[in-house]
């Protein structure tokens, strides 16, 4: 896992004058599930093509096992890529899709043989070779697509939001296989969605990016429980982010109440952003609450109920198992761990944007 | 509703029985029937005279060099129009629309005026000390007439099905390892074949059946099998010739047209 396999270095790229990508530097290691997460726009699709080699970056330098690799054309290439819509070849078979990069490389006819079967076998399609492409489901299409490029036995296997054209079902079959797939072949996969659902799933490492900018990078776990600025926090999973002064280490005024929390070295009286998730504010009664509140909304979701509760001039989104109906008056408790705080974003590319599209 | 509906296909079907079946079948029987109206086959078999032959055979040649030169002129220019961006590229199509707008008769006649000997092409070439074009009533003129009249009608068809083509299919051949040229050979080739092959429909059969273009730069000395049929009816006034060899032409026609839609796999454009 330690090994760096590519390395990003001070990538800047600009289409007509609008940057798409602002001084990015990355690196990827070696066996690592890594997913690049945003709002469309954000810059991660450009940045998987110029890893394809299908752009080049005006500045800034693509580093591959410690070889600078940014003017090499796709084809010099050791990665392969998955596009977002399949991109098969319609006017061959599956066959031929798959042997496609292994006849250019002109191996032997027994190991193209070979190598379709073991990828139809992988991708659980066996018996697919003399079908086209078109008589293929979206799923289906999907994954001979993958086996296509994984015959070619690249390090590295860049995918393009590849399950955005499935139905849901298929989608949460499809990141199950992906995981599995990546485990089988132990090679570098890098991945493009802006679903962060997806990402949460399958990645050793979430990259999430906004407006041509890194916003965070770390493991799902670190990126959900504690995002670094609040486009992260409102951009992964469901959370409240509140206005607060930090009075001092380890305790936080919000809208007027004050919690204690686990954060220090904030400083005293400074503003801060902070995030509670839904699930981990604790509605008690009135009497047992930090702030007191009303129930103003109701909503069954399954697994818990999703209620609204008007505390202190905020509308805070609660998720409990436990149900309050409309109108009751509730105290809001949050355990001092449950509350994250973060510094105010100090330039206008940080901050939250409104991500409703 | 179901007849109104069949009613409206009234006008397609007068418009079809008499201006299309009726002259066909009046073609088939004039070519098959002798001036004492007794059938026979000596007006289609007139097409074996020597002067015939060898006006099909010059025909074909001609069809066939024009379409030849008219693919290789067009391909690379497509593939340009189709890569360049948007903006500029609807007007440099819009170019070579144009000339389409302005009737083709016009259009040869021009290339009469500035190909003659001296023409305008001839002036400004001995103004420049350089030896004059004398390509004028030869055969040469009249591919160059065919080609300048037909071009557009290679271009489009393969523009239309290279900017359809899907571009990450592109990307994707090339990120499996295909070099620029192996790319074009395996993926946009085969992909834009049937733009090629409505291409190629558009461009050999009219430029097979011309006379006006093999008139007006050929200086009626080159007699192509458009104008040997033309003369049989306007000059012999011998509609049982005319028509006999017009069938042979169809049937030519025909055949060719039936050879290129074979290579179509996927039988889109293509007139079969």
């Amino acid at each position: 896992m330690s090994h760096k396999l590519i390395d990003l270095v001070h990538i800047t790229k600009s289409y007509d004058s609008v940057t798409i990508l602002d001084d990015l530097n990355l690196y990827i290691r070696e066996n690592e599930f890594l997913t690049l997460l945003g709002p469309s726009g954000c810059g991660k699709t450009t940045t998987l093509r110029i890893l394809g080699g299908f752009e080049t970056p005006d500045q800034g330098r693509v580093i591959f096992d410690g070889e600078d690799i940014t003017q090499l054309p796709p084809n010099k290439r050791q990665l392969n890529t998955v596009f977002q819509k399949y991109a098969l070849f319609s006017h061959m078979d599956i066959a031929e899709n798959i042997a496609f990069g292994l006849k250019i490389k002109n191996k032997s006819k027994t190991y193209i043989n070979d190598k379709i079967k073991y990828a139809l076998k992988l991708v659980n399609l066996d018996g697919f070779e003399h079908r086209m492409p078109d008589s293929l489901s979206g799923g289906q299409q999907q994954r001979i697509a993958i086996a296509r490029a994984i015959v070619n036995e690249p390090k590295v296997l860049l995918l393009d939001e590849p399950l955005g054209a499935l139905d849901l079902k298929l989608r949460y079959d499809m990141q199950y296989e992906l995981i599995r797939l990546k485990n089988e072949l132990g090679i570098t996969f890098i991945y493009v969605t802006h679903d962060q659902e997806e990402a949460l799933t399958m990645s050793d490492t979430i990259v999430v990016m906004n407006q041509g900018y890194i916003q965070q990078i770390g493991t799902p776990e670190k990126i959900y429980n504690e995002p670094e600025n609040a486009f992260v926090a409102d951009f992964i999973g469901d959370s409240n982010i509140l206005p607060g002064i930090m009075v001092e280490d380890r305790l936080v005024n919000i809208l007027g109440a004050k919690f204690q929390c686990v954060d220090e070295g904030f400083g005293h009286n400074t503003p801060v952003d902070v995030v509670i998730r839904p699930e981990d504010v604790d509605l008690v009664k009135p009497e047992e609450g930090t702030i007191r509140g009303v129930v103003t909304h109701l909503i069954f979701k399954g697994v818990h109920y999703e209620m609204e509760v008007k505390a202190n001039n905020f509308d805070w989104l609660v998720h409990s198992t436990d149900m309050f109906p409309v109108g009751t008056e509730v105290g809001i408790r949050v355990v001092p761990f449950d509350i994250q705080i973060m510094n105010k974003p100090l330039s206008e590319d940080e901050e939250a944007v409104n991500i409703e599209e | 509703m179901k007849n109104n509906r069949r009613l409206l296909t009234g006008p397609y079907l007068f418009w079809s029985v008499s201006f299309i079946i009726i002259p066909l079948l009046m073609i088939i029987y004039y070519g098959m029937t002798s001036s004492e109206g007794h059938f026979t086959w000596t007006n289609i078999a007139a097409i074996t005279t020597p002067e015939n032959l060898k006006a099909l055979g010059l025909s074909l040649l001609l069809a066939l060099l024009c379409t030849v030169i008219c693919l290789i002129l067009a391909y690379p220019l497509a593939m340009i129009l189709s890569s360049s961006g948007m903006s500029s590229s609807s007007f440099i199509v819009l170019l070579f629309i144009l000339p389409m707008w302005m009737n083709f008769l016009l259009r040869t006649l021009a290339w009469q005026t500035l190909l003659e000997k001296n023409g305008v092409i001839n002036l400004v070439l001995t103004a420049m000390h350089l030896p004059a074009l004398n390509i004028i009533n030869t055969p040469y003129a009249i591919v160059l007439g065919m080609v300048y009249d037909f071009l557009p009608f290679m271009v489009l068809p393969i523009y239309n099905v290279l900017i359809k083509l899907d571009k990450d299919m592109i990307n994707a051949a090339r990120d499996l390892g295909a070099n620029g040229l192996q790319t074009f050979l395996k993926i946009t080739l085969p992909l834009s074949m049937p733009g090629i092959i409505s291409g190629i429909t558009m461009v050999f059969v009219p430029a097979l059946t011309t006379f006006v273009i093999s008139d007006l730069l050929g200086g009626g000395k080159i007699l192509l099998i458009g104008n040997v049929i033309e003369q049989t009816y306007k000059q012999g006034s011998n509609w049982h010739l005319g028509s006999g060899l017009s069938i042979v032409l169809m049937v030519f026609v025909i055949a060719s047209m039936g050879i290129v839609s074979k290579y179509d796999k996927n039988n889109e454009g293509g007139t079969f």
